[in-house]
């Protein structure tokens, strides 16, 4: 199955919209600054209904079925959410009214900072960043100002365990810090001897998701935090993994002092095929005045029961500054409030229990089958290793492309890093057991075949649009877009 | 507990499974002391309870859709046409990650390999990333991408005060941890000639508007010319609508062109989720961050998408990356797809026609009354600046209590030397009797 590009369908003077005539005399165009050319399809309505109908056909949804990516958190993404960010009182709202007529999406905002607040046990939150990147980059950016304004400038140095998303190196380094990787010990946690060496007056902090990207608890937390603390640095926590802790621990109150939430993940907001995200940054005490601007606050007080406060922007007084225009990925923290309205405190808490039983449960299930290298009681996720001793062909991205042919999206593969031919898989909350089941049955069938029928694996996906694609291929030959354009030459040293 | 499809039978058969009496025992690695502590946090509601909190917070707001809207400033009230939200609601493209799964991603990746081959058609580049947070953030990224480019040895970036405010307010918080000066963003009033004096040999990039914040169609050949000149890069920050008009910078020889992409069917959402454009060369292509969405065959000769060069990415580069960039707007750049396959070559301009003759007939009007004074010194597509008797809160009090009207930017919130000046942005959306109440209004409030 393939769709021709939209370009593909054009015919020239076909029209997908009639717009109304100008209802106003006509003004003289500015004939020198026109453009005389631009090439866009020439298509129908129905043309463009049918091309993208057939396009979204062609991708796996959580919609469609389990969407098991470790470290995603692809849980049910409610419809509600949808229809509430679509009210015309939210979505048609512009960023600069005058905030008399915008007080109930400065509550919405207000509401969001509260919950998140209470959730993570922190003094405060901003809801500026976009996406969890960059509420990593807040948080990194809040980080070093604090040593900064203390007139602690020798700090220079970010500690990240070897198990870290990339987007932690890349963050510190992007705000100007010298990364240094601790590495993990045999059983997942980090090496404290390790981290006990590096622990010195040049340390900014310690990025720490937790759990970790192997799914596991740090054993040794409450040491790591005093090392850390110790040596006059900071702990951030990456909240990726925040899903198995709602209710179950606040990062804030064993000594996290930044933390970013990712509301695509947690909070069900829609992955929408790679974006908008929102990472809303809480922190302590100490880092408030620092957070990014601006958040909402309560600017006046109801004077009685039966009046609502009134809403205002406030930028805290030391600010890192701003992340993006405006107030942060708004229609996603309307979406973010359904949803914890929804479940309300204690049903955030089950949350996190049914996410974590049903990782165990996979785990339980699949180790006799998958070698799990750290195989203890996990949280939300786990890793397993894609590979058989009896079948050396066979590698993790081989099951991963076969489960496709079993109607699920594959795990994580290849990450960790630490772990070899790593498959992540995170079931989410809002799998029923029979879904899990007929997953394992799936991975069993997999295995089986990785052994009888190993080039059904390596021939994988049979079911799928297209068959694998020459990745290096279209690497190394670029075609990034389907019309030429022609430039005068750079002329930039 | 809507979205749980546990039963307690399946809990008690898991926890059997894994070997544990109770639910509790899953956490057993959390320190006791802070484990399972009491929220306060409201209880559970039905999803109707919820419709209705939520229905009643927004019913709190006065959205631009019920009124007519003359704001701008970055965000803009378009015409979203209903196969745009029909569309990116199915749950095919709602519902999926990252295609890093090519094979059951085509969809997803299809859809953005023609938003970014629409982006370089618009922008006139040769290669389009697939998007950023927002225009800001491109910003930024374009900023980090000019400094890397020269590897820190050029320390100075060029910022035109005609670029919005708040655009350059997230440049700087970016690059607070690198060693650079930020100038030329010091005056309120833009000059190109003024802007190119601080150009020189340590200067990594130069960027401008086009049209400006305040609406206007700047020269900006001059500072591209300028920047190269003296070996820097020219960046632009454009307006997509605009460009269903204007010349595309491209032509000019920008060497990356960003721009806000909510006008093409994203709605205003009170400033997010937006969509930041962002097209550079085929020369830079690998020091551009963000995903990039290329064309290949699959092993039976088959044309499909991947996402390629990832090599230039934080999670194989991991510290040695530019850019932590990791999500891209992905839903959103579905929507300018949409949008623009659907306004297709025609409607674009007429859209950008539209607001080009309506804005022009309500300057040529406002123009007429005592007291105001319409910057016409350069042109402009749908958006312009007007001197007004009073302040501009006061005025846009008035006809929103008068008129339910929400008046145009207060530039002297950003531009202290822009006393009472007011930017006025129409769009095809606001029609000729809404343009002529607004004039009416101005003049009584002046009176």
């Amino acid at each position: 199955m393939t769709e021709p590009l939209i370009y593909d369908l054009s015919s020239p003077g076909r029209k997908g919209i009639q717009m109304p005539a100008p209802d106003v005399p006509l003004a003289e165009l500015p004939q020198d600054l026109l453009r005389d050319e631009l090439d866009l399809p020439e298509v129908s309505e129905i043309d463009v209904v049918r091309h993208f109908t057939r396009l979204s056909q062609m991708n796996h949804g959580i919609d469609i079925g389990m969407y098991p990516l470790g470290s995603c958190t692809m849980k049910y993404n409610p419809k509600l959410n949808e229809d509430m960010a679509r009210l015309p009182g939210f979505a048609a709202l512009h960023p600069y009214q005058p905030l008399d007529t915008v007080q109930g999406a400065l509550e919405v905002i207000f509401n969001v900072q509260e919950w998140l607040k209470e959730l993570g046990g922190f003094a405060a939150v901003s809801l500026q960043p976009a996406a969890g990147a960059q509420g990593e980059l807040a948080g990194v950016l809040i980080m070093r100002k604090y040593h900064l304004d203390r007139g602690d400038t020798k700090r220079n140095k970010m500690l990240i365990p070897d198990s870290a998303h990339g987007t932690n190196p890349a963050s510190s380094s992007m705000s100007g810090l010298h990364v240094v990787e601790i590495p993990s010990d045999d059983r997942g946690n980090i090496d404290l001897e390790a981290l006990r060496a590096e622990c010195d007056d040049t340390v900014v902090g310690l990025m720490l998701t937790n759990p970790n990207t192997l799914g596991l608890f740090e054993e040794h937390l409450e040491e790591v935090i005093e090392l850390v603390h110790g040596c006059g640095g900071l702990m951030y926590g990456d909240g990726a993994n925040f899903n198995a802790l709602m209710g179950i621990m606040r990062p804030g109150d064993i000594g996290f002092d930044v933390m970013h939430f990712n509301l695509h993940k947690t909070f069900s907001t829609p992955h929408g095929g790679g974006g908008p995200g929102a990472g809303p940054v809480g922190v302590a005490e100490h880092l408030v005045d620092f957070l990014p601007g601006p958040i909402v606050e309560i600017v006046e007080e109801p004077e009685s029961e039966d009046e609502l406060p009134v809403y205002g922007f406030v930028t805290p007084a030391k600010s890192i500054g701003r992340m993006k225009a405006y107030y942060g990925q708004f229609g996603m923290l309307v979406r973010a409030l359904s949803y914890m309205l929804v479940y309300g405190g204690e049903g955030l808490r089950r949350v996190s229990e049914m996410a974590v039983l049903n990782a165990n449960y996979l785990r339980v299930k699949l180790n006799d089958t998958y070698h799990v290298p750290h195989d203890r009681i996990s949280m939300h996720e786990f890793v397993c290793e894609g590979r058989f001793d009896d079948a050396p062909d066979i590698h993790a991205l081989d099951i991963s492309k076969r489960l496709i042919d079993y109607g699920f999206h594959p795990p994580t593969n290849y990450f960790p890093l630490i772990v070899h031919e790593a498959l992540m898989i995170e079931p989410t909350e809002t799998e029923s057991k029979e879904t899990l089941d007929q997953f394992i049955e799936a991975m069993k069938a997999i295995a089986r075949e990785a052994r009888e029928n190993p080039e059904v694996l390596r021939e994988a996906p049979h079911t799928a649009p297209i068959k694998r694609l020459d990745e290096v291929g279209a690497a190394r030959n670029l075609v990034l877009c389907c019309r030429p354009v022609n430039l005068p030459e750079p002329t930039a040293k | 507990m809507s979205y749980l499809p546990h039963t307690e039978a399946d809990v008690k058969a898991m926890l059997e499974a894994i070997g544990v009496e109770r639910v509790e025992d899953l956490f057993q690695d959390v320190p006791e002391s802070v484990r399972f502590p009491e929220l306060d946090l409201p209880a559970a509601l039905s999803q109707m309870e919820v419709a209705w909190l939520l229905e009643n917070m927004s019913d709190e707001n006065l959205p631009g859709g019920k009124t007519a809207i003359f704001l701008g400033a970055g965000t803009y009230n378009h015409y979203i046409p209903p196969v745009v939200g029909h569309i990116i609601q199915r749950g095919e493209f709602l519902t999926a990650y990252t295609p890093y799964q090519p094979e059951v991603s085509q969809g997803t990746l299809q859809a953005i390999f023609e938003y970014q081959s629409m982006i370089t058609q618009l922008t006139g580049m040769e290669v389009s990333n697939a998007s950023h947070y927002d225009g800001a953030t491109s910003l930024a990224e374009a900023a980090i991408m000019s400094y890397s480019h020269f590897r820190g040895k050029r320390s100075k970036l060029v910022l035109c005060s005609g670029i919005h405010p708040e655009y350059r307010d997230v440049v700087r918080t970016y690059m607070q941890g690198m060693d650079v000066e930020i100038v030329g963003d010091e005056s309120c009033w833009v000059d190109m000639d003024k802007l190119v004096e601080h150009i020189d040999d340590n200067t990594a990039m130069v960027a401008v508007a086009y049209p400006n914040f305040f609406g206007e169609v700047d020269p900006i050949e001059k500072a591209i010319q300028a920047a190269h000149e003296h070996g820097a890069l020219a960046v632009v920050v454009a307006d997509p609508i605009s460009l269903g008009l204007l010349k595309p910078p491209g032509w000019m020889g920008a060497d990356i062109v960003v721009g806000e992409g909510q006008g093409l069917g994203i709605p205003m959402s009170f400033g997010g989720p937006f969509l930041g454009i962002f097209a550079t060369r085929e020369a830079y292509v690998r020091k551009m961050a963000g995903r990039l969405v290329g064309e290949t065959k699959d092993k039976d000769g088959k044309t499909g998408y991947v996402l390629t060069l990832a090599t230039r990415e934080q999670h194989i580069r991991r510290e040695k990356a530019t850019s932590n960039i990791c999500t891209n707007q992905g839903l959103m750049a579905l929507s300018a797809a949409i949008y623009l396959s659907v306004m297709g070559k025609h409607g674009l301009r007429q859209v950008a026609e539209l607001c080009y003759h309506k804005s022009h007939y309500a300057a040529d009007e406002i123009a007429k009354l005592d007291g105001y004074k319409v910057f016409r010194d350069k042109p402009f597509v749908k958006e312009f600046v007007v001197e007004c008797p009073l302040p501009v809160e006061e005025i846009n009090a008035y006809l929103l209590e008068n008129y339910s009207i929400i008046g145009g930017y207060d530039l002297s919130k950003r531009y202290p030397e822009r006393e009472r000046q007011m930017l006025i942005a129409v769009t095809e959306m606001n029609t000729r009797d809404e343009i002529d109440t607004l004039v009416r209004a101005l003049a009584e409030v002046a009176e």
